[in-house]
Formats: C-alpha cells, structure tokens, sequence
C-alpha cells in the first residue's frame, strides 16, 4: 500500500473569516491527474493554499505524502493564475530565472546553474523560442509557458495548477492540457487542475475533485458527474447533460452552473 | 573645478547618493510604485523644517520623516497605500506642515530653496559621513533583499508559496526607499527626487536586460547623470537639479527610441 499523494481528514479551511470548505475528507493516489471543479468561490484556491501550508485549517489534517503540509516546500509546485506580468521588458528567460531559487536572500543572479535550470525547464514546456523575447510581447498561451516552466525549475512531485485554461482559446486549451498531461506522465507528478469547465479535461483525468457547497467529492468522472450525485453535493436539483462527448452541468431553472456563478455577484477570478 | 574641496564633496556626495539610487528605482519602476517615493520625499520635507526648527540637521529630520512615513505605507499595506487620494492628501499635508514649520523658521528663504530644490554644494563633510553610511547600509540590505524581493514582485503567489512573506517584503522596501529618498533629496532637492530615483531605471528597464545587469546599469546611469550635471552645472551656471532631469529625460527617450528601431529591425 503505497501512501496517497494528499491526504485530507476533517479538514476544514477558511478564508475572509468564513469557512470555505468544511469537513472534508479524500486521498488523492501517487501520480493521479485530478481536475479540481466547482464554481467561482467554491474553494478551489483555498484548497491549494491550504495544500502549500498558506491557510491553515482550521480543523482536521492535510498530509502531502504522508507528512503534515508546511509552507516553502518546494516538492509542491503552485502556479497561479494568469494575471497580468510585471516586468514586460524582461525577457522569458529572465522571467523564469527570478523563479530559481528565488526565495534565497542575496542577489539576484542564477549563475550558470540558474540559467542552465531555466533553460531547462523552458525546453521541458516547448518555450526555449520564448526565451530571448520581452514578457510583453507574448500571448496568453505563451505565457502560460513561462509560468509552467517557473513550476518545473524545482522539479516538484507535486502540481497545482489554478485555473491554467482561463482566457485561453479552445485551441490552446487543448495543446495546454495535452503538454501537462504528458509532462506529468514522464516525471511522475501528480497533478491538481483547476477548471471551470470540465469538457477541456475530459480523458484526461484519473479523478475528479467537485467543489461545492463546502463540500468536496473525490472520485472518477462518471461516478462523480451525475445528476444524482452532483443533486446530493449541491442540496439542490442539479443535471447533467450530455451532449456528443461533451458534459454539460446545468442548475434547475436551466442556467449553466458555473455560468450562472459567475453572474451572480462573485467575483472573475481571472478579471483580478 | 576638482581644485574646490566643495566641489570634491559634491562629487563624492553625487556619487554616493546615486549609486543606491539607481537600484532602488530599478524596483520601484518594476513595481509600479513610483508614486510612493514622489510621496516620502514631501514626509520627508515636513520633517527636515520641523528638524531645522529643533536645530537639528534637516538630513536627520529628513530620514526620520521619510523613515516614519515608509513604515506606515507599508503597514497600510497596498490596501491604502495603493490609493491616489490617500497618497495625495499625505503628500499635501507633510508639504502643509512643511510650510508651518518654515513659517517659525527665521531663514527660512534660503533653506527652503535648499530642501526643495537641493544643495549639493553646500553639503559638509559631515553630512557626507552620513550619505556614506546609509548608502552602505542600503546597499548592504538591497544585497540582501534584491533576489526574493524581485521574486515577489515579478510572481507574488509563487514567491508567498515557496516562503518569501510578501508583507515584510514590501515593509522592508519602503523603507529602503526612504532611506534613498532622504537622501536624493540632498542632491536634488525633495521636489526632483523623481529624477534620479525614477528616470535612470525607467530608461534601463527599458532596455530589457536581465535583472542583475538592469540593477548594475540603474547605478551607472545614475552615477552618470549625477555627474555630469555637476560638470555642466559648473560650466553653465545652472543648477544641478536642471540638468539631472534635463539629461534624464534624454536618456528615457533615447532608451524608447533604440528599443522601438531594435523592435522594428
């Protein structure tokens, strides 16, 4: 029996001074690719700070790879979601490299090591073309490159990718899941993705991980996403539709659940 | 004019001054934060009169407002301090105080021109001692904090995942900005700091150079600068501070115009 990637017992974790998840509980096995869904506020984020030791749970335990989270562990790998860059005139490689070590007092030069590291990693994500050209002047797409290599540079056994799709075309949804996919394969990571839309993750993932109301279910695609189940996580009528191979999750009264949350008042997190 | 022992200091004090703020700018350009050091020089104004009227020297009153005011905008967090109102009500009331202090001070023409607009020549050996040390003091601290903080600031969620406190971070920035600040004012004048601490980093970041070069660079366009505004001064006539902006300003456009055809080719 191996131990389980993460381990949540009991845990429940706030954020702004109400409780975001509560009480939950689920493993996530060694080198499973788990999309992480549920709408705008349902906890997503929380969940992986709570993961890298930034919110501590107020009830429960959280172990990664069998030891209690703590913060600054490298073997998590965390990429935020896009924002706009600071730093445009700087250069890809100079970009990724500010991420190597970075945490480190003194100055801010990589040395040989550093750059060879970035290099590295920038060649892992198919960008080594990306790394002589100012940040500014890159797509999205690209971008997430950048901000996926910065991930690779410490080599984590774990991901945790927060909403990597957003504002990106279906193209590059596509290319971006696929390269994470693959990339996780041949170094053995587990990977947590956060999406708002679970048809871009669709035969891809091992497990899903549904978001809402406080609670969380772990479990493959087609145990998770039904109506009934989805009915009893939510507390309220919930179906799914599918339509061709795509799954649609669609609220009583007819909107699209994560839609519909992102009209309600909460806020875009990808417009922050 | 190197034969002057005013002008000697001048040059040492020019020296000093700008070498730290070159870096220092190079942060604050990169983090949109320019405005803060434009705010903590008019703090600093109001504290050098009030130092002037205790019969202190207007560096310490300069360091010990700029100080204060750096640690409240950063314990305000961006929150606050991010805020243009804030800032500008801030700013008008150090410069209201400023102008109170001034009024029970009995010199009070020839100091504040000094304050406002600088006085490189009339700085003493002791007040170089003092730009010696807190240069070396900011120097020692941006050796120190430049690596985590570039960290922070180019990705702030990356950086707070991988241990770096993104709180104490921004305190401790500000507060080396006000350091630098305290003491560009002795070159400049308060009302100019924009131009050494600001113009010679914007124009370097411009350039696209990998951060430590960018840093190194920052120094040396702003050592430039510095000087060559007391050798111009000296041959002209005019003050420092003019042409320290005036050359400035040429650089920042020189900078945009060589990237723009580099671009293009």
């Amino acid at each position: 029996m191996t131990i389980p990637a993460l381990e949540f017992s009991h845990v429940t974790l706030s954020r702004g001074g109400h409780d975001v998840l509560r009480d939950v509980s689920f493993k996530v096995p060694q080198g499973s690719f788990v999309g992480v869904l549920g709408a705008n506020g349902a906890g997503k984020t929380t969940l992986f700070r709570g993961i890298l030791g930034l919110e501590a749970p107020g009830a429960g335990t959280i172990l990664f790879e069998g030891r209690k989270v703590r913060r600054g562990n490298s073997a998590a790998g965390y990429m935020p979601q896009m924002r706009n860059m600071p730093g445009g005139q700087l250069s890809g490689l100079s970009m990724v490299e500010a991420a190597y070590r970075g945490q480190v007092p003194g100055l801010p030069w990589g040395g040989r090591k550093g750059r060879a590291a970035a290099e590295a990693a920038l060649a892992a994500v198919d960008a080594l073309s990306l790394a002589h050209r100012p940040v500014a002047t890159l797509s999205g797409g690209q971008r997430q490159r950048l901000l996926l290599a910065q991930v690779l540079l410490d080599d984590p056994s774990l991901l945790l990718l927060d909403e990597p799709m957003a504002s990106l075309d279906p193209a590059r949804m596509s290319d971006t899941v696929t390269r994470i996919h693959t990339l996780a394969r041949k170094r053995n990571m587990t990977v947590l993705l956060s999406a708002h839309d679970i048809n871009p993750l669709l035969g891809f993932m091992d497990y899903v991980l549904y978001l809402a109301g406080g609670k969380a279910l772990l479990g493959p695609v087609r145990e998770v996403i039904t109506s009934e189940t989805l009915t009893a996580l939510y507390g309220a009528p919930v179906e799914v539709l599918k339509v061709g191979q795509r799954l649609f999750v669609v609220a009583e009264g007819g909107g699209g659940l994560f839609q519909s949350h992102d009209c309600t008042g909460h806020h875009h997190n990808a417009s922050l | 004019m190197l034969h002057y022992e005013f002008m000697q200091i001048a040059f040492l004090a020019a020296f000093l001054v700008a070498m730290v703020c070159g870096p220092v700018g190079w942060f604050l350009v990169l983090r949109g934060q320019t405005f803060a050091s434009h705010a903590l020089s008019h703090v600093g104004f109001a504290g050098a009169t009030g130092a002037l009227l205790l019969g202190l020297s207007p560096l310490t009153g300069m360091a010990g407002g700029t100080l204060a005011g750096g640690l409240l905008m950063g314990l305000a967090g961006e929150r606050i301090a991010g805020r243009d109102v804030v800032i500008g009500l801030v700013l008008s009331l150090a410069l209201g105080l400023g102008a109170l202090f001034l009024h029970f001070f009995t010199h009070a023409a020839g100091a504040s021109a000094a304050l406002l607009f600088g006085d490189i020549f009339g700085v003493s050996w002791s007040v170089l001692t003092w730009l010696a040390a807190l240069s070396m003091l900011s120097l020692a601290v941006l050796g120190f904090l430049s690596r985590p903080l570039l960290f922070a600031t180019l990705q702030p969620e990356l950086a707070e995942a991988r241990g770096v406190n993104l709180r104490v971070m921004g305190i401790l920035f500000l507060m080396l900005v006000a350091i630098t600040t305290a003491e560009c004012a002795q070159v400049t004048g308060i009302l100019l700091v924009f131009t050494l601490m600001v113009a010679p980093a914007a124009a370097v970041l411009r350039l696209g150079l990998p951060p430590f070069a960018g840093l190194l660079c920052s120094a040396l366009l702003a050592v430039t600068e510095a000087w060559a505004g007391l050798v111009l001064s000296w041959y002209t006539n005019a003050p420092v501070s003019f042409w320290i902006v005036l050359m400035g300003g040429v650089f920042f456009v020189t900078a945009e115009t060589v990237m723009r055809v580099v671009r293009r080719a």
